[in-house]
């Protein structure tokens, strides 16, 4: 193939060439454009639909045709949905299993990423294979055996149970993407500061934490909203203290619309702001898990 | 693997300290995720009494009238939504790739699906394709239709299953798109311009130079993206509700509905035999070019 190309470029004709090509490279430039806001769109597009539709009042949600530029817009239909039973305490559920899960997988993950990063040990390709392999296994489907194992535990329905369920989702992503922040902080500065007569964990305290938190923020935002947004294993493992999702996937066959408009944006809101908040650390976080 | 190389040994007296940081987590996964898929596969294989072991619920679960469609919808869902993805992916990326103006936000709004819950994509979608939905609405008043088109229904299948591929593709896309990102970005931009200079098209170059170089990255998100459509669930609640099933669907419509884990074990364990099946798949057939020539 590139000896073919190469006898077909003849250096003479180089300068014939220029303004096709550039001509070219623009229409391939413009058509770029096209495609960025035409990918756009096919995202945002729905994202709007949603708002809209969450936001207006019951009476108009069945109004048709559509205006796509809403006429009506009032906070009535999420309201509804925020005093509908059993909402607001799933609503806390959701929050504080994700912050469960968020506590320990961070105490769990982070420690074992700073290992993979700082110390050359025996087994460490090992391990870093393991937890990789992880990503093969479909882990919520486990919340079925987990929830007999949970009943015998006496934890099954309740926020400890989904979080240890949520953790196992979380870990390996916790200590690839901690390991990967923890390479990126320069360990002659670590180094320096236990040669200026700091202990190591003064020195991690001190010099590596602070650099490293920002990254590990972006992590923590992201294993939260994995809990927050987790279906099946919540829906599993709980029955009377079930999880925003878990409570609205059991009551949706029965749920009327505006229900379940309000409930959709309701699950997406804090979602968004999570990935906006962590916009700058999308490819950090997983350049690493992706190799 | 090749970060291993560039840790040198250091604070020898120290030598269990990395073992220690390790310790913990391994515990964890042990618990909480190995023991379980044993457990998965022993209590699909438990007799009714409880005592010994029996093909019992295996053969539950196969004579279940809903089986068969569980297992076809589920694999077709998988055959026709990774290719999608796949494609809209890849252009994502090459969009981004490119560096256009405004890079982050391109990559911001591309990137959004990430946090968005396979439920909450159901209803929005659930929200476009309803009877006197988005879609109708939009498709009357443009005047391309006059009558509202019966989407979600349950005597058209099929029709429900293209909802239920779009949804997917809308909410699951971006997870490929930063894997392929951050791999593009690793090809050394000289190549590309090599490429530029032997005057390779956009096709050409994406096809000899792009794919090649992408495998890695390719192969970890097609494992990445077939486990998670293995696993479907809550999207095909919100869009099709009773009237189709997968697998997981039926895995909870047996434990929570008709409270016999067994069963439901049956279908945990067969979800995780297809997943292992399907990454063992993509390990021998995408082979990475230092794999072939070692």
């Amino acid at each position: 193939m590139t000896t073919q190309a190469e006898t077909r470029a003849p250096a003479g004709r180089e300068r014939q060439a220029v303004r096709p090509g550039a001509r070219r490279r623009r229409v391939a430039r413009v058509l770029l454009y096209v495609a960025a806001v035409l990918l756009s769109l096919w995202v945002l597009v729905p994202l709007y639909l949603i708002t809209v539709t969450a936001f207006t009042p019951r009476d108009h949600i069945f109004d048709f045709p559509k205006p796509v530029v809403p006429t009506h817009l009032s906070g009535e239909t999420v309201d509804f949905f925020a005093r509908s039973s059993g909402v607001i305490s799933a609503l806390g559920a959701s929050v504080l299993v994700a912050l469960i899960t968020l506590a320990i997988s961070t105490a769990l993950g982070a420690p074992a990423g700073y290992a993979l990063a700082r110390y050359a040990f025996r087994g460490r390709a090992a391990y870093r294979l393991a937890i990789l392999s992880t990503r093969a296994f479909p882990i919520v489907i486990l919340a079925i055996p987990l929830a007999v194992t949970f009943l015998t535990w006496g934890i099954f329905d309740t926020l400890i149970g989904v979080a240890l369920m949520h953790t196992a989702l979380a870990l390996p992503f916790t200590v690839l993407v901690t390991s990967s922040v923890f390479v990126s902080v320069p360990k002659e500065l670590e180094e320096a500061a236990q040669t200026l007569g700091c202990t190591p964990f003064g020195a991690f305290a001190r010099i590596v934490l602070p650099m490293a938190l920002p990254g590990l923020a972006a992590a923590g935002i992201f294993t939260w909203e994995l809990s927050w947004n987790e279906v099946f294993a919540a829906t599993i493992l709980t029955l009377d203290h079930p999880t925003l999702p878990a409570l609205v996937v059991n009551t949706l066959q029965g749920a009327s619309l505006p229900y379940r408009f309000a409930a959709a944006w309701f699950m997406l809101a804090p979602a968004l702001v999570g990935i906006f908040l962590i916009r700058r650390y999308l490819l950090g976080l997983w350049s690493r898990v992706g190799h | 693997m090749s970060q291993a190389a560039a840790v040198p040994a250091r604070r020898r007296g120290l030598g269990w300290a990395p073992y220690l940081l390790v310790l913990p987590s391994l515990v964890f996964l042990a618990v909480f995720f190995a023991v379980p898929m044993f457990q998965a596969f022993g209590l699909a294989l438990q007799s009714p009494s409880g005592s010994g072991y029996s093909l019992d619920a295996m053969r539950q679960m196969v004579t279940d009238g809903a089986f068969a469609r569980a297992l076809s919808t589920t694999l077709l869902l998988m055959v026709v939504i990774v290719p999608v993805q796949f494609a809209v992916a890849l252009g994502m990326a090459m969009v981004i790739n490119a560096r256009l103006k405004g890079a982050t936000l391109w990559l911001y709004i591309f990137a959004l699906p990430l946090g968005i819950s396979e439920l909450a994509s159901g209803i929005v979608w659930f929200s476009i394709f309803t009877e006197q939905g988005w879609l109708n609405s939009m498709l009357q008043q443009l005047g391309i239709t006059h009558q509202s088109i019966v989407f979600l229904d349950y005597q058209r299948p099929w029709l429900v299953l293209a909802t239920i591929v779009v949804a997917e593709a809308w909410r699951a896309t971006a997870i490929i798109m930063v894997i392929l990102v951050s791999g593009l970005q690793g090809i050394p931009r000289d190549f590309m311009e090599a490429a530029d200079v032997f005057g390779a098209g956009v096709w050409q170059r994406l096809r000899h130079v792009v794919l090649p170089l992408l495998k890695p990255s390719i192969r970890v998100a097609l494992i990445l993206r077939t486990i998670l459509a293995l696993q479907v669930f809550a999207t095909v609640v919100a869009l099709a509700g009773g009237t189709t099933t997968v697998l997981a669907n039926e895995a909870y419509r047996w434990y929570y509905r008709l409270r016999d884990p067994r069963v439901a074990a049956a279908y945990a364990s067969l979800v995780l035999l297809l997943s292992l099946v399907s990454t063992v798949v993509y390990l021998v057939t995408i082979r990475t070019n230092e794999e072939r020539l070692g």
